[in-house]
């Protein structure tokens, strides 16, 4: 047992736990935030998808220990106050779920996906995204959702090149 | 642990799981319900006694057991305003809680966001058999439609009195009344203030045409949506309650062992609930690491029995079946003319074999419950297609009555027929009531590959006979185990010996997604192929010669003209169909594959379905789901496989069973019969 300091969606918080303890069971037993869910235990699914400074990692196969101080970014923290985040709002508009277990997981990857290359086509979207399960089998909205999510990121993207 | 809960757990595809007992009861304190529900009107939808027949297994009721009338949902619109619709259906990303909302938004004439759906609450819906079969659509929707359309003329009515004027010459809209002639209007929440009505729909209640549909018929996007994008949905597995414990099962080293000792000291000592009671051994601790650890403390011995392995089943399948005409003395049987002599006057006969193999559903999120006694009163929370069976297995697990039973099913991670049972239920009630907390049960991946139930397995023996011309002219076929939902040919042959064999399956099985007749369809289609290939035929042109039926001539023609059939191959390129009658209405799919030379890889590149479905309510959301069966119908047909050897499973981790993902994805096309493509244009471009 030790006490491990977390940054969470830009909140802090302090953790009781052996620090081999995985990150998604933190956060969903100890912390309450069960947007990120699990699927597998072993980083095969996706499901439990989150941020650490910036990057798609799997929580169940993170050691909380590890990421202590890091900015970890989970399905909670994505919108800012009523405004989805464009990966979010692109989810809802392309419907891009059926039983929607696997869209926290999807969006979070797809979130990190969009950091790294802003403009993916097919095939990035599919080789970046292969890692996480979506067994009703909705992957053709996922990829449109992730296109159009793409499209409505550009201006804003632009604009902050044009800076 | 296991004998106590086989009550409905040996659920085979469709025949099976309708067979379970229906309980034919309606509390008497839903009087009180309605009383709780308060000012408003309620309007109950009965369900005729044909139609509760049918929802019920039909023809498999015995002659003479009268049915009773069945309420099946009730709609409620408040004081306030506020329409509450109560239905034993759940939500299981099949999308009905949306399209069933369409429905009642439709014929009630108010935004669809106005409109609260409770679903499959065993304290405060109706009964329901449960969600499967596809039967929500064709049923539920209708029934909701009547009852909200009964609700609008209620409050026609109400109006009408008010003003003192004909009802006819009113309107419903936007939830208002309005009388278009005098420009007065009404909201519905003021024409009820002081009322209580409660009515019943009448089976002639007349709907809006489809045709003249605004709200349902159109897309709509999920009504909850923004919960799911946000991460608030809280599945059954995300449930809490303060106080709440977690539970873990120590799991038999092999299926059907038996506990000779156990030695849960250490357990105990550790500070965890540890249960001790016949088969069962489980632990609650305060966190899952704890449980887990508690566990893993425990020495337990087993008796184990040799077992069935994979490499053996097929041959145990057809040995282990009874034979006969009707070998499960059900019926399911098919004879017509006499294959025999058919047989021995064809110009070519074909027999070949066909196996399936068990397959896992993998619902992505793993069944789940949390369980809380307050003194003798049992609430579960817990991810089922069958509330009220799982309800049901409660009150048989703990000889306890029904009325102290209640089980809520939030909307859950996906069942595709996988979760009609309730053994995380029974689980963590049975932790919960020794350690006199909440305690909250979710399976691992390995559980779930291991302890839930599988897709049947199945051997397909097919015989056939055909004239030189193409004519078909003797058909037998056997399926051993697999089921019999299509097991019939559509195909017109004179001679015919269909029969299914029921067998002890070696595991655990039950029903799978609308698949469930996959095994005959894909028996059947594939017997087509290799008898056309036998003929020098064109498998098309073959089919068609022996296909009468014009609805399925007309999917098998305008799927083959969007694919493109007659189109030269590449090497290592192949070109397939299969068809059929499925619940969806008539279906014909064809598929382009190629074969990896090398590694002898089979890939799906493009598969084209052209489908009949009459009257839709959510078209996207269908299209959704097409696709969906499409995408994991692949797992299936390519590569998913359970094995297991001497009552072991031995590939049941995500690592090891390979489930469909982004990069199998082929191109999907979805079109009418009548050319008029049943995807948008968004759909064309995959």
């Amino acid at each position: 047992m030790s006490t491990i300091h977390l940054a969470i969606n830009d909140k802090s918080y302090s953790v009781d736990t052996d620090p081999k303890t995985s990150l998604l069971t933190v956060l969903r037993e100890h912390l309450d935030l069960t947007g990120s869910k699990y699927g597998c235990g072993e980083g095969q699914c996706g499901a439990c998808t989150v941020l650490i400074d910036g990057k798609a990692q799997r929580s169940c196969i993170t050691r909380v220990g590890s990421v202590a101080g890091k900015q970890i970014t989970t399905i909670e923290g994505l919108a800012k106050g009523d405004r989805l985040h464009p990966v979010q709002q692109a989810f809802l508009d392309e419907d891009a779920m059926q039983c929607a277990y696997c869209t926290s997981g999807m969006i979070m990857s797809a979130v990190a996906l969009l950091q790294k290359n802003p403009g993916p086509d097919e095939k990035e979207i599919i080789d970046f995204m292969d890692g996480n399960v979506c067994r009703c089998g909705t992957y053709p909205r996922i990829v449109r959702a992730i296109q159009r999510a793409a499209k409505a990121q550009a201006p804003a993207v632009a604009k902050g090149v044009s800076r | 642990m296991r004998a106590k809960t086989n009550a409905g757990i040996f659920l085979e595809p469709e025949r099976y799981e309708l067979r379970a007992a229906a309980p034919y009861r309606f509390d008497l304190d839903r009087r009180d319900f309605f009383k709780f529900l308060g000012a408003g009107v309620v309007v109950v939808s009965v369900l005729k006694p044909a139609i509760v027949a049918q929802e019920s297994g039909g023809g498999r009721q015995r002659r003479g057991e009268s049915l009773p009338q069945q309420i099946d949902a009730w709609l409620h619109i408040g004081e306030n305003g506020k329409v509450t619709v109560y239905t034993g259906k759940v939500e299981v990303g099949q999308n009905i809680r949306t399209s069933l909302s369409q429905a009642v938004a439709e014929e009630l004439h108010i935004p669809i966001n106005r409109i609260e759906m409770v679903m499959g609450d065993t304290q405060l819906t109706p009964f329901d058999m449960g969600t499967f079969g596809s039967r929500t659509t064709p049923t539920m929707n209708p029934q909701l439609r009547k009852a909200a359309a009964a609700t609008r003329e209620i409050l026609i009515g109400l109006a009408a009195s008010q003003w003192k004027t004909d009802q006819q010459q009113l309107v419903a809209s936007d939830g208002r009344i309005v009388d278009p002639k005098s420009n007065r209007s009404i909201e519905y929440a003021a024409l009820l203030k002081g009322q209580q009505i409660t009515q019943s729909i009448s089976a002639d209640q007349p709907l809006i045409p489809a045709t003249e549909w605004k709200v349902a018929g159109q897309p709509a996007l999920k009504v909850d949506g923004r919960d799911f994008v946000t991460g608030k949905h809280r599945y059954p597995s995300d449930q809490k309650l303060q106080n709440m414990l977690y539970g873990k099962v120590l799991r038999q080293p092999s299926f059907n062992a038996t506990l000779v000792s156990a030695d849960t000291k250490t357990a105990e000592q550790m500070g965890a609930t540890v249960v001790l009671d016949g088969n069962f051994v489980g632990v609650a601790a305060p966190s899952t690491q704890a449980a887990e650890a508690a566990i893993a403390a425990i020495h337990a011995e087993w008796k184990s029995e040799p077992q069935i392995s994979n490499k053996e089943l097929f041959d145990f399948l057809r040995k282990d079946a009874p034979q006969g005409k009707d070998p499960s003395g059900d019926g399911d049987h098919y004879e017509t003319g006499s294959v025999d002599q058919a047989m021995s006057s064809a110009d070519h006969r074909l027999q070949q074999s066909y196996t399936v193999s068990y397959i896992a559903h993998v619902p992505l999120e793993p069944r789940a419950a949390l369980a809380n006694w307050d003194g003798d009163q049992l609430t579960v929370w817990t991810g089922t297609q069958r509330p009220f069976g799982v309800r049901g297995q409660l009150v048989e697990a703990f000889h306890i009555p029904e009325e102290k039973v209640r089980v809520l099913m939030p909307d859950t991670g996906s069942g595709y027929g996988g979760k009609h049972t309730g053994e995380t239920a029974i689980e963590a009630a049975r932790l919960a009531r020794a350690a006199k907390r909440p305690v909250k049960v979710v399976w691992t991946r390995e559980e779930e590959f291991s302890w839930a139930y599988f897709r049947p397995a199945g051997v397909i023996d097919v015989m056939s006979g055909v004239r030189s011309d193409g004519t078909i002219t003797a058909w037998e076929f056997h399926n051993y185990n697999s089921g019999s939902a299509g097991i019939r040919t559509y195909y017109d042959v004179p001679n015919q010996h269909i029969v299914f064999h029921e067998v002890h399956s070696p595991l655990r099985q039950g029903s799978y997604r609308a698949l469930a007749a996959t095994a005959n369809h894909f028996a059947r289609e594939s017997h087509m192929d290799e008898l056309a290939h036998v003929l020098k035929m064109d498998s098309l042109e073959f089919r068609l010669k022996n296909l009468k039926n014009e609805r399925l001539r007309a999917v098998f023609e305008a799927a083959a003209k969007q694919f493109g059939w007659g189109k030269s191959k590449s090497p290592g390129q192949g070109f397939g169909m299969g068809g059929g009658y499925e619940k969806l209405g008539n279906i014909a799919t064809f598929a382009e594959v190629n074969v990896d030379s090398k590694s002898g890889d089979v890939r799906v590149m493009r598969v084209v379905s052209a489908f009949e479905c009459g009257a839709i309510v959510n078209p996207d959301n269908l299209r959704n789901q097409i696709e969906g069966s499409n995408v994991q119908g692949l797992g299936g047909a390519l590569f998913e496989a359970i094995e297991f050897e001497n009552g072991k499973i031995l590939n049941g981790r995500l690592s090891q069973y390979r489930v469909p993902r982004f990069s199998d994805l082929p191109a999907l096309e979805t079109v009418m019969p009548d050319d008029r493509p049943c995807a948008g244009d968004r759909e064309r471009d995959l």
